[in-house]
């Protein structure tokens, strides 16, 4: 990239592709391990809170940087993570808030977003008692979207898997993409995390049958009462018809 | 004039200015014959029931010691000009029949119509769509129908509408009354000078009359659809369009795309009010989800769940508090998550079409109890039964046409009657094997036809 043909080309590259959008699936929340005999009143439990790529991608393309906002009790209560995973490892005794505040690269967008995640220690009601080798996991899933990228980020990330990029709009085509180290990107994954056996599934497969389930019986309900409105419309006709109407 | 006679009011003084100061009092007032701690439980609010008034109550016992009868006797009223007499029976307390005139005389209104000269016609009340014959003619009728102008006017011997008539009455008494006041700021508050007759207002005001008059139940129905929907839309876009003002000044800072962000500004802008008028049932959710769209662009990023939450908000914007809860009991029902726990895109936009569905269903239903309560109060005569007060032309006519004689019982609340209509018939009652009372509808619409 030579700096005199730069005008164009950021122009171009800056440039919005409209009526598409790009979207990262994520998912967010904690792991905590109980420390069992070695549990102190104010360190009884080991926990990490996270955010991933939703099938353990790297998402280091889109995000540039994540902080944590801890309970104030905790020292230095703000905690800043430049590069991924984005996970940061704590101990204690209690359940709050945490804020998570994720940057993106600066061709993405200079807006920051906020997710909140309930730290989670203890197990509720169904999965029992304390357990030091059974964790107790919270995770979110939900994507980030952003609606109208400009071409020089869709070009970057489109091929990469943990981006959902879109089909482009006819007549857009996208600027060529700077080449990048091939291993750099598989770097920032999750898949060898270490807490990965504990990753939770989330199947889209299975919340879209629910939702057709659903979907069936409520139009069958509709189409049952529009027959019986229709039904009732039958009579009145007739009434009016003979009167004076 | 009348009115005023009949409520006591002073002739000259101005009808409102009277109102302004009379409220007040009269709601502070204890009435008669509560004990002030009952009234204080009421918070001086009106009673719902009629109270009876024990100081009347008391003073009927009193008079037990006059000695009351009742004579045949003869009586002129002075509403007559005839003299006639008649006789009719009169209570005579203790003797001494009473004195003064006939109790009804006073009922005996005429109007005051206002009385030109020659002269005065000339100087103030030519007008070219009227003829003075014709003018002498309508204030003679006038005074003679004391301003019933129906009957005027199927009196009156060429034809004019009401209108005309009305009209031409009116500007004549004012243009008089304007003429002999000694200044003009001596008429200003009469009400002939402050309020003059409209004649395109009061043409239109018929027509729209005749037209509600005329419509069908289903038209009905339709009308009160649309205006909500009207309603839903004009919200959304008021939503949206609060939305974008504020981030517009800052696009126009933003230096070489501005052209870009402008053409997208005036795409997300253009379904406003004031480039479409809210073209009733058909763009409804269209417009609503396109402002949420709208304002999502603004953020540049934002959380799927999140865009999710705003679009069944502008869904459900026109829903009524317990709407919204219906659903999400419904959504319960189905084993549906309220939130998904996996919102992509797709699962998002089967969400919100399962929302909307069930909108639908939660309308139709209620459609279907109000049919069912409808044709309820039909069979119940309940109309029927509130002599007192006659029902509108419109629910007169359905009673007339429905009137049996078996009334269930008295029902007014809507919801009560849909309520109880649901438990004794059932969804299913158009296909059932009709009641009693159905069957003998048809029988007695013809009897009384």
């Amino acid at each position: 990239m030579l700096k005199s043909s730069d005008d164009s080309e950021k122009k171009n590259l800056t440039r919005k592709v409209k009526d598409s959008e790009i979207s990262v699936p994520i998912v967010y929340g904690n792991i905590a391990f109980w420390l069992g005999k070695k549990a102190s009143e104010y360190q009884s439990h080991k926990w990490t809170v996270y955010v991933r790529g939703a099938a353990n991608e790297d998402l280091g393309v889109v995000i540039k940087r994540a902080s944590f906002q801890l309970h104030s009790s905790f020292n230095n209560p703000t905690r800043i993570v430049e590069s991924p995973p984005f996970e940061l490892s704590e101990s204690g005794w209690g359940e709050f808030e945490i804020v998570i505040t994720l940057h993106f690269h600066s061709d993405v967008t200079d807006k920051p977003l906020h997710l909140y995640h309930h730290l989670k220690l203890y197990p509720g009601d169904e999965s029992g008692s304390l357990s030091t080798k059974k964790p107790v996991v919270v995770e979110s899933y939900d994507e980030i979207v952003f609606p109208e990228p400009s071409e020089g980020f869709l070009s970057r990330v489109k091929d990469h898997p943990a981006v959902n990029v879109p089909r482009l709009p006819a007549g857009v085509t996208l600027p060529p993409v700077p080449m990048e180290d091939v291993d750099k990107r598989k770097r920032g994954d999750t898949n060898d995390h270490p807490l990965s056996q504990w990753f939770a599934n989330f199947s889209e497969a299975d919340e879209l049958l629910k939702l057709a389930g659903a979907r069936q019986q409520v139009q069958a309900h509709i189409a049952r009462l529009r027959r019986q409105l229709s039904l009732m419309d039958g009579q009145p006709p007739q009434l009016k018809s003979a009167s004076d109407l | 004039m009348d009115a005023k006679d009949i409520l006591g009011l002073p002739k000259n003084a101005l009808p409102i200015q009277e109102k302004k100061s009379k409220p007040p009092k009269e709601t502070q007032r204890k009435p008669d014959g509560i004990s002030r701690e009952v009234y204080a439980l009421m918070g001086g609010l009106a009673p719902l029931m009629p109270s009876v008034d024990v100081n009347q109550l008391k003073r009927k016992a009193q008079s037990e010691n006059e000695k009351i009868t009742w004579q045949w006797l003869p009586f002129t009223n002075s509403a007559r000009k005839d003299n006639l007499q008649l006789y009719h029976w009169v209570r005579v307390v203790n003797g001494v029949p009473p004195t003064g005139d006939y109790s009804f005389a006073k009922f005996n209104k005429s109007v005051d119509v206002i009385k030109y000269t020659d002269e005065e016609y000339e100087k103030y009340l030519v007008d070219p769509a009227w003829t003075k014959e014709e003018t002498d003619r309508l204030f003679d009728l006038c005074e003679r129908f004391d301003l019933r102008f129906i009957v005027i006017a199927d009196r009156f011997p060429s034809s004019k509408t009401v209108e005309e008539l009305k009209n031409r009455f009116y500007s004549v008494s004012r243009a008089i009354l304007i003429a002999r006041a000694p200044s003009p700021g001596d008429v200003v508050g009469h009400p002939l000078v402050k309020e003059p007759y409209n004649v395109s207002q009061e043409i239109e005001r018929k027509r729209a009359l005749s037209m509600v008059l005329s419509h069908t139940k289903h038209q009905e129905r339709r009308d009160v659809e649309v205006l909500a929907e009207a309603k839903r839309i004009s919200e959304a876009r008021k939503a949206a369009k609060a939305a974008e003002e504020p981030e517009l000044p800052v696009m126009a800072d933003t230096g070489h795309d501005v052209t870009d962000r402008g053409a997208v500004a005036a795409d997300s802008i253009s379904p406003s009010p004031s480039t479409q008028f809210p073209s009733a049932t058909i763009a409804n959710p269209v417009s609503e989800t396109a402002s949420v769209v709208a304002s999502l662009r603004m953020l540049q990023v934002y959380l799927r769940s999140y865009a999710l939450e705003q679009m069944v908000q502008a869904a459900s914007s026109s829903a009524g508090l317990r709407t919204i809860k219906r659903v999400e009991q419904t959504l319960q029902d189905l084993g549906v998550n309220l939130k998904p726990k996996v919102p992509t895109r797709a699962v998002c936009a089967e969400h919100l079409e399962l929302r909307k569905e069930i909108l639908t269903l939660l309308s139709l239903q209620k459609q279907l109890q109000y049919k069912e309560a409808e044709g309820s109060s039909y069979r119940d005569g309940s109309y029927a039964e509130t002599p007192g007060t006659p029902p509108p032309k419109r629910l007169q006519r359905a009673a007339d046409l429905d009137r049996t004689f078996t009334p269930d019982s008295l029902s007014f609340g809507g919801e009560r009657v849909g309520k109880r209509d649901q438990k004794r018939k059932g969804p299913g009652r158009s296909e059932a094997p009709s009641p009693p009372a159905q069957s003998k509808r048809p029988r007695k619409y013809k009897a009384s036809d």
